[in-house]
């Protein structure tokens, strides 16, 4: 397919579609509203299913709805809307349903702002809902990577029976750049009749299925929640994704950034490679699960004196960094919120300060 | 002579948790009754809430699914656009509908969501252990009100059939009680055209069924009956409030 210029926030609505998608309940909210407004005339083109919910949190629990009854299902949102779905989200993990959120995110904490951010990180990663839930959370950089990871996403919900996130700052959702949809991630909806109120009648059979996340007995809902473990256990172990940049070189420090703010870290560090200093980073493409290998191993590098997590909010993902070094060497963090984006020239003197 | 009288297959063969003299287990019954009349076991969702009836999903035989306080009308909302075939009930209590959930109801009703609830309004939180709720009476005495309901300081009763039926989109809205016999007929039919207006892709139904709760009122099952007759049924006019056109 050739590239098209896409506006971020257009270009992830139709991913979905072409993921076969055709489900959609959102509420408007800065900066991603546009996903609505492209969808409202897209998905009757499509034979799918368009509605505005009264709040985010009748829209999360829309999702659990749909998703319940076996439909493939997404919403858009950005920060305080997300808040506001965090129940629906554990619900959802509780019940083990697929369900695919993006998150453009905005500046907070409270009504914040609404220029880019990576404020929800925490949010995202570790405190999405109450009880022992947790999300796959990926992160796009480009509009491309946007693209690709909501398509990627609807059959990872599938495979986990669980939420999964594309988390996005709002230069993500609002930046046009050239997309191209890729054919190779377009996914088969799986079978659902094991356990979905799809009704007896769809999947010929007497046998009732119960969707619900309420387990009376401490025993069941230990079980329960052991089987979210294990799932999430098994999302460590083969669903992490992450970019390695310039650990080829003999870097003196390691640079770790997602999003938006890793294409400003990549800028500067190909500017103090022209200048002869070598920085290397990682890149988390997923943010849970973690790349905590990668991170331990290029930490290991010799030559390595400092790592520095770059971030568009004021230090979170900067502890996940910690945890993944152990101590061997100074970990610390570096970034703005609120809409301001670090410069390479403003990054260059920070990581030169530090790995002096 | 034939049986005459039997489990309707639309009930599992579990006992219920119902307290001695609640009416949940009649209102579960006409619902399955109706469902088994219609045909429709096999393509019917229920969606249970969270109160007392949160276990209602063990009882119907049909698929269902568990919502989150107050949320039960999002969720069908959600199923019924994705799934329009499927016959799509929430089963729902006071605080659930007309307090937390108060949002979700006006708008499903307002969009005309084709599917039905039946909303048991019995004056109080019964699974929380009695605590007041929006649609509890005057001077009430509850966990929470312990010297009754004070209008002065939290207002009247809400009447949601009457404020469901102010809305402008077409809808069935209805209030019932099975309290005896001659009442148990009524709400019967009520819930049964409220399903079949569903079943023709009509509108919105809702049947509001004046329901008892003698554990947190504090009355043996006889006593409640008595009170919800001559204070619940003065104040909740049982009838028709709003029939499609
Ligand atoms: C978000 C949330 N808030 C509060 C509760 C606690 N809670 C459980 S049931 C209930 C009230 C139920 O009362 P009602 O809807 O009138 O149903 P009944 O038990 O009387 O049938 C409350 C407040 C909860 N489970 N979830
Ligand atoms: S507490 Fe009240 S509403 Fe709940 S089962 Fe007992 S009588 Fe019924």
């Amino acid at each position: 397919m050739p590239k098209v210029l896409m506006k971020g926030n257009e270009a992830i609505g139709e991913a979905a579609i072409r993921a076969g998608c055709l489900n959609y309940f959102a509420y408007p909210i800065t900066p991603q509203s546009e996903v609505a407004e492209y969808l409202v005339r897209r998905m009757p083109e499509v034979g799918g299913v368009f509605l505005q919910g009264e709040s985010e949190v009748a829209v999360g629990y829309m999702l659990f709805g749909a998703a319940g009854a076996g439909a493939r299902v997404f919403t858009t949102s950005s920060s305080p809307g997300i808040s506001l779905m965090s129940e629906a989200i554990s619900y959802i993990a509780g019940a083990q349903c697929p369900a695919v959120f993006v998150n453009i995110v905005r500046g907070g904490p409270g009504l914040g702002g609404i220029l880019p951010s990576q404020g929800d990180y925490f949010q995202a990663t570790k405190g999405i809902g109450h009880g022992d839930c947790r999300m796959l959370v990926m992160a796009p950089a480009s509009v491309q990577e946007a693209v690709e990871m909501v398509m990627k996403a609807f059959p990872l919900a599938e495979k986990y029976r669980n939420p999964v996130m594309v988390l996005g700052d709002g230069l993500i959702g609002q930046m046009m750049e050239p997309v191209e949809f890729p054919d190779h991630l377009k996914s088969e909806p799986t079978n659902k009749d094991a356990w979905s109120t799809n009704g007896m009648d769809h999947r010929n059979s007497k046998k009732r299925n119960i969707v619900k996340s309420l387990f009376l007995d401490p025993a069941l809902l230990n079980d329960n929640n052991l089987q979210l473990k294990a799932k999430y256990d098994q999302m460590r172990s083969d669903e992490v994704m992450f970019e390695a940049y310039n650990t080829d070189s003999e870097y003196k420090g390691l640079v770790v950034s997602f999003g938006t703010m890793s294409r400003v870290c990549r800028t500067a560090i190909d500017l103090m490679k022209a200048d002869g200093i070598e920085i290397a980073m990682i890149r988390p493409k997923t943010l849970f699960p973690f790349p905590e290998k990668a991170v331990a191993d290029a930490s290991k590098k010799p030559t390595c004196t400092h790592i520095i997590s770059v971030e568009m909010n004021m230090g979170q993902m900067v502890e996940d960094v910690d945890l993944s070094v152990k101590g061997h060497l100074p970990v610390s963090w570096y970034g703005k919120c609120g809409g301001e984006i670090p410069t390479p020239e403003e990054i260059i003197d920070v990581v030169k300060s530090r790995i002096a | 002579m034939g049986k005459t009288f039997k489990r309707p297959e639309a009930l599992t063969e579990t006992d219920t948790h119902y307290c001695p003299g609640c009416t949940h287990g009649i209102i579960h019954r006409l619902v399955a009754e109706t469902i088994d009349e219609l045909g429709i076991l096999g393509k019917t969702v229920g969606i249970a809430p969270v109160g007392c009836a949160v276990l209602a999903y063990n009882y119907f035989n049909c698929d269902f699914q568990e919502a989150a306080h107050g949320r039960a009308p999002a969720m069908a909302t959600g199923i019924k656009r994705v799934r329009p075939d499927l016959m799509v009930f929430t089963y729902q209590g006071d605080g659930d509908l007309a307090s937390i959930g108060m949002g979700e109801i006006i708008h499903a009703a307002n969009r005309g969501e084709k599917f039905t609830t039946i909303f048991v309004n019995n004056a109080i939180y019964g699974m929380t252990g009695g605590q007041m709720a929006p649609t509890t009476m005057p001077d009430q005495r509850t966990t929470t009100s312990p010297f009754g309901r004070n209008v002065e300081d939290v207002g009247m009763p809400i009447k949601v059939a009457e404020l469901l039926a102010a809305l402008q989109t077409p809808a069935y809205i209805t209030r019932q009680t099975v309290i005896k016999p001659k009442y148990i007929n009524k709400a019967k039919k009520a819930i049964k055209q409220a399903f079949t207006y569903q079943l023709e892709k009509k509108c919105f139904s809702l049947v509001e069924v004046v329901s008892t709760c003698p554990t947190n009122w504090g009355m043996t099952p006889l006593d409640a009956i008595e009170w919800t007759e001559k204070t619940l049924l003065e104040y909740y006019k049982l009838g028709d409030y709003k029939i499609p056109a």
